[in-house]
């Protein structure tokens, strides 16, 4: 709570920094319509309005200046309008019950979560069976760690289109399953790492301690590895579910899907709305920051059930 | 099937291999920390082979390696077009500029406590949104050519690198603190012999992060809209016509790049942190 003025106060300057930047983006649409609209404008026609910097047709057309925060297709809209469309194709719908209809952020926010949640438990499985594999096995370790480095520095978007087309001629049904491969391949990684640190957490003590209690090897791992790794484990939870979102959202960006936010900035990309592709990217921002709260505050309930809360 | 068999002889072979250096006495040495890998990988690019061949896949679906080895030859000109516009022109311009922007914003931050307080949780959370999706507004803005993928990379790469030089530059303690005020250094001093080279290990780490991002930026951002070159465009237009190898070639190329440009981005870090922990031995 000690951060909840700075924090407010930051956003603030941000909306009114954002508030001014609306003038000078907006400025030369405005003064187009209004120009069509018959209005008095200098200098008139869009050529030579074009060799005059924003600035001096702001201060050429003052009064123009408030028709750039009511524009319908603004090149940069107003917070307010992003969040008019907001509630307009969420809250809205759902209370007239039409919160599933297609028109609808909600509907297409329930698709990316769906391929973003599948990716995420694919994710999060190989990452925590390759790292204890590289916990146990030094040959696993010396030939896969470096590998899952490297395809990390691999720019997975090169690959999301080929993936799509890969698993559409292989006869896969519907898109949740190459978006789901493309988010856990993003995630994979830092729930590996994490596992890996925490598996290799506990002392040499501990290890030999269990020894002389002559446990097994599993029993080693049941009661000393896997409960020591959770706090790792949980701070990469929340990094991937992050990085899983991102990837669904990419499976949507270039491929002509239509479904799931991705598919709204796109679609809305192509239509020229852009306060749809604004509300579906305050829409992805909400579910991100939903999510890792989320996972948050389990990370605190299971923390301090197991005794170790910070 | 002799493929097939060749294939998977070639890879236990190469596991039996692996196996044994691993637990050899020379486990320890470069030459095998490096060969090991090496030899994983290819063993994955013979299977690879050896099911593309022993089953006919067809090469619109996926192409051997042998097969997209050629279309890379063939057509290196091509693809070195699309490197520089993407990487050279796109990706370094922004990285460059997001990541000085990163760093400055930073430095000017660290002087107030209420901003850093305010700034970093917010600065966090940007860091975990899917920033790509900005890239339609942001080919609008900027036109198809390079300079509106260099924006969105600038975009990707602020925050990651922002929030880790502010945590870097609250690394040091107290005591290191008050030994340079007795050296009566000042504000600046105490920056550039202290706080600076501490937050050396952060501010790499925000760099690297920021390395693959740079790259994923600049090809999205030409699935949107870019002049008839480039990584991105070739990739969606070859997935259009038809040319899986071109685009595995791109793909190839893509991997190459954007492991070179994360290890030349570490190579700089072992030169500049050589003193940190992680870095000895």
């Amino acid at each position: 709570m000690r951060n909840l003025l700075p924090v407010l106060t930051v956003l603030a300057a941000i909306i009114a920094l954002w508030y001014v930047a609306v003038a000078p983006m907006n400025i030369r649409v405005a003064l187009d319509q209004a120009e069509r609209a018959g209005a008095a404008v200098t200098p008139e026609g869009a050529l030579p309005r074009r060799a005059l910097s924003v600035w001096r047709l702001m201060l050429a057309n003052p009064d123009q200046i408030g028709a750039g925060y009511r524009l319908e297709r603004p090149r940069l809209p107003t917070p307010e309008q992003v969040g008019r469309e907001l509630w307009k194709t969420t809250g809205e719908m759902a209370l007239r019950g039409r919160a599933m209809s297609k028109r609808s952020l909600i509907y297409h926010g329930w698709i990316t979560l769906q391929s973003t949640l599948w990716g995420f438990l694919l994710g999060t499985s190989l990452g925590i069976l390759g790292a204890v594999a590289i916990v146990y096995s030094r040959v696993v370790d010396m030939s896969l760690m470096p590998w899952a480095i490297i395809s990390q520095t691999i720019p997975i978007v090169a690959l999301a289109p080929m993936i799509i087309v890969l698993s559409a001629q292989l006869g896969i049904e519907g898109r949740v399953v190459p978006k789901a491969i493309i988010s856990a391949y993003l995630c994979y990684f830092p729930v590996l790492v994490g596992m890996v640190k925490g598996l290799r957490a506990p002392a040499m003590s501990q290890l030999d301690l269990l020894q002389t209690y002559n446990a097994s090897g599993l029993q080693a791992f049941v009661k000393l590895r896997l409960p020591s790794s959770v706090p790792y484990l949980f701070t990469s939870l929340k990094v991937g579910i992050a990085a899983a979102l991102v990837g669904t959202i990419v499976g949507e960006l270039p491929t002509g899907a239509i479904s799931g936010l991705g598919a709204r900035i796109l679609i809305g990309d192509q239509f020229g709305t852009p306060l749809a592709i604004w509300a579906a990217l305050f829409a992805a921002a909400i579910l991100a920051g939903a999510l890792v709260t989320l996972l948050d505050m389990l990370q605190r309930v299971t923390l301090r059930r197991m005794g170790m809360a910070a | 099937m002799s493929w097939l068999m060749f294939a998977l002889a070639f890879w236990i072979g190469a596991w039996g291999l692996n196996a044994w250096l691993a637990r050899s006495p020379w486990s320890g040495t470069r030459a095998v920390r490096i060969l090991v890998p090496v030899l994983f990988g290819v063993t994955l690019i013979v299977l690879w082979e050896g099911i593309v061949r022993a089953l006919e896949v067809s090469p619109v679906i996926l192409p051997a390696p042998s097969v997209v080895a050629q279309t890379f030859a063939n057509s290196t000109g091509l693809l070195w077009e699309d490197v520089r516009q993407t990487v050279f022109k796109g990706a370094l311009t922004g990285f460059g500029i997001g990541a000085s922007a990163a760093f400055l914003t930073a430095i000017a931050i660290d002087r107030s406590a209420f901003l850093t307080r305010g700034l970093l949780p917010i600065g966090n959370f940007v860091a975990a949104l899917p920033i790509v999706g900005i890239a339609p507004i942001l080919v609008s803005w900027f036109g198809f050519d390079w300079q509106s993928k260099a924006a969105v990379v600038v975009v990707m790469v602020f925050f990651p690198i922002l929030v880790n030089t502010v945590q870097g530059l609250r690394e040091t303690d107290a005591m290191q603190r008050d030994l340079m005020r007795t050296y009566a250094a000042g504000y600046l001093q105490t920056l550039v012999k202290l706080r600076l080279p501490a937050a050396m290990p952060f501010v790499f780490n925000g760099l690297k992060i920021a390395t693959t991002l740079a790259l994923i930026g600049a090809i999205v951002a030409e699935y949107f809209g870019s002049p008839t070159r480039g990584m991105g465009f070739r990739i969606s237009t070859g997935v259009g016509s038809l040319s899986i190898d071109l685009v595995w070639a791109e793909i190839a190329v893509a991997a190459l790049v954007g492991t070179t440009f994360y290890g030349i981005v570490a190579w700089i870090e072992k030169r500049v942190t050589f003193w940190h922990p992680s870095q000895r031995g």
